[in-house]
């Protein structure tokens, strides 16, 4: 890359370093909060601060329609569905006691170990290295769609096969044998449906 | 920008997840942790490809590309997990993965959780009046 005295260091930070910085503050708040809280339904609406705080940060970075199909996919219908699974699975609503299993403090020592390993080295790698954010933006809509249907047109199409496969397999999933289940089903299969239009 | 403000969030909420996959009980709870390290993964590709675009000129976009088909491919992967835990909820009558141990091996056998038939006895009175109901 380019020298480093090229470019403004640490210490001068640009407007766009420091509103990343707040956002990504609040995402990271948001993510320990959803890790850790005992209330199950809380967990989820913290998910959908942390999605939203990431949306900001692809907005941050030039990639907007990344940032639009953030909120449509994960906001819109992966919290939704991990909502629709906490009331089908009679998630309380109040405080768990058991919402974290006996080994917490050794899953804490393992992501504060590769925590501090993977920042050490990252930080070491990337030291000097600037992203350009002037000019054209890097992810607007056409730019975007020109490369994916350029250049990725076939693991798009296999994309959406995967994807009725999936939807197959959920619905194939979720009813029984019997005839008598067919109420759990239903939010299931449309909210799979509704990830699958938003993919497209 | 600097590279290493996108890098090192990236790295934090990918451990906040880890942790999250390995000390959550309830299924639900682990499939969200899931889900961060996934936006982990996004978020290292995306600002990977805006810097790349700018340092380098043929670069396919394949961050962003990538991005979307991860994006795409854990709504898939969100609605199959779903629906696997509905249904161990609907025989066991619990989304407790401390629980779910009838595939475990080891000296721990003889235990009254290493029954493997699908008979209701062996399970907690909770999850046989689950079955019932369900």
């Amino acid at each position: 890359m380019t020298l480093a005295a090229a470019h403004p260091g640490f210490l001068s930070p640009t407007g766009v370093e420091i509103a990343f910085l707040l956002v990504g503050l609040a995402t990271f708040g948001a993510a320990l909060v959803t890790v850790t809280t005992k209330q199950l339904v809380h967990a989820a609406l913290w998910l959908v601060v942390t999605l939203g705080g990431l949306a900001v940060e692809y907005l941050l970075l030039t990639a907007e329609f990344i940032a639009w199909v953030q909120v449509l996919i994960y906001v819109g219908s992966v919290v939704v569905l991990l909502l629709f699974g906490l009331m089908l699975t009679k998630a309380p609503i109040g405080r768990s006691p058991d919402a974290d299993s006996g080994n917490r403090w050794a899953a804490l020592v393992v992501a504060v170990a590769a925590a501090a390993a993977l920042v050490w080295v990252v930080v070491d790698a990337f030291r000097t290295t600037w992203i350009d954010l002037d000019g054209a933006a890097a992810g607007s809509t056409a730019v975007t769609g020109a490369s994916l249907f350029q250049n990725w047109v076939l693991p798009f199409e296999a994309l959406s096969v995967l994807l009725l496969a999936a939807l197959v397999g959920a619905i194939v999933l979720s009813r029984k044998a019997k005839a008598d289940a067919a109420a759990p089903q239903v939010p299931e299969a449309r909210g799979e449906q509704a990830a699958e239009e938003g993919a497209r | 920008m600097h590279l290493v403000y996108p890098a090192v969030l990236s790295a934090l909420l990918f451990c906040t997840g880890l942790y999250g996959v390995l000390a959550r009980r309830n299924a639900i709870l682990v499939l969200m942790s899931v889900e961060l390290m996934l936006n982990a993964v996004n978020l290292n590709l995306v600002a990977f490809d805006v810097w790349l675009s700018k340092a380098a000129r043929e670069t396919l976009h394949s961050g962003q590309a990538l991005t979307l088909f991860t994006i795409a491919i854990a709504a898939a992967e969100i609605g199959i997990g779903l629906a696997i835990v509905l249904a161990v909820h609907r025989n066991r009558g619990t989304s407790d993965i401390d629980r779910l141990r009838d595939a475990a091996e080891g000296p721990g056998d003889g235990s009254d959780d290493s029954d493997g038939s699908d008979s209701a006895a062996a399970t907690a009175p909770g999850a046989e009046k689950a079955e019932a109901t369900a």
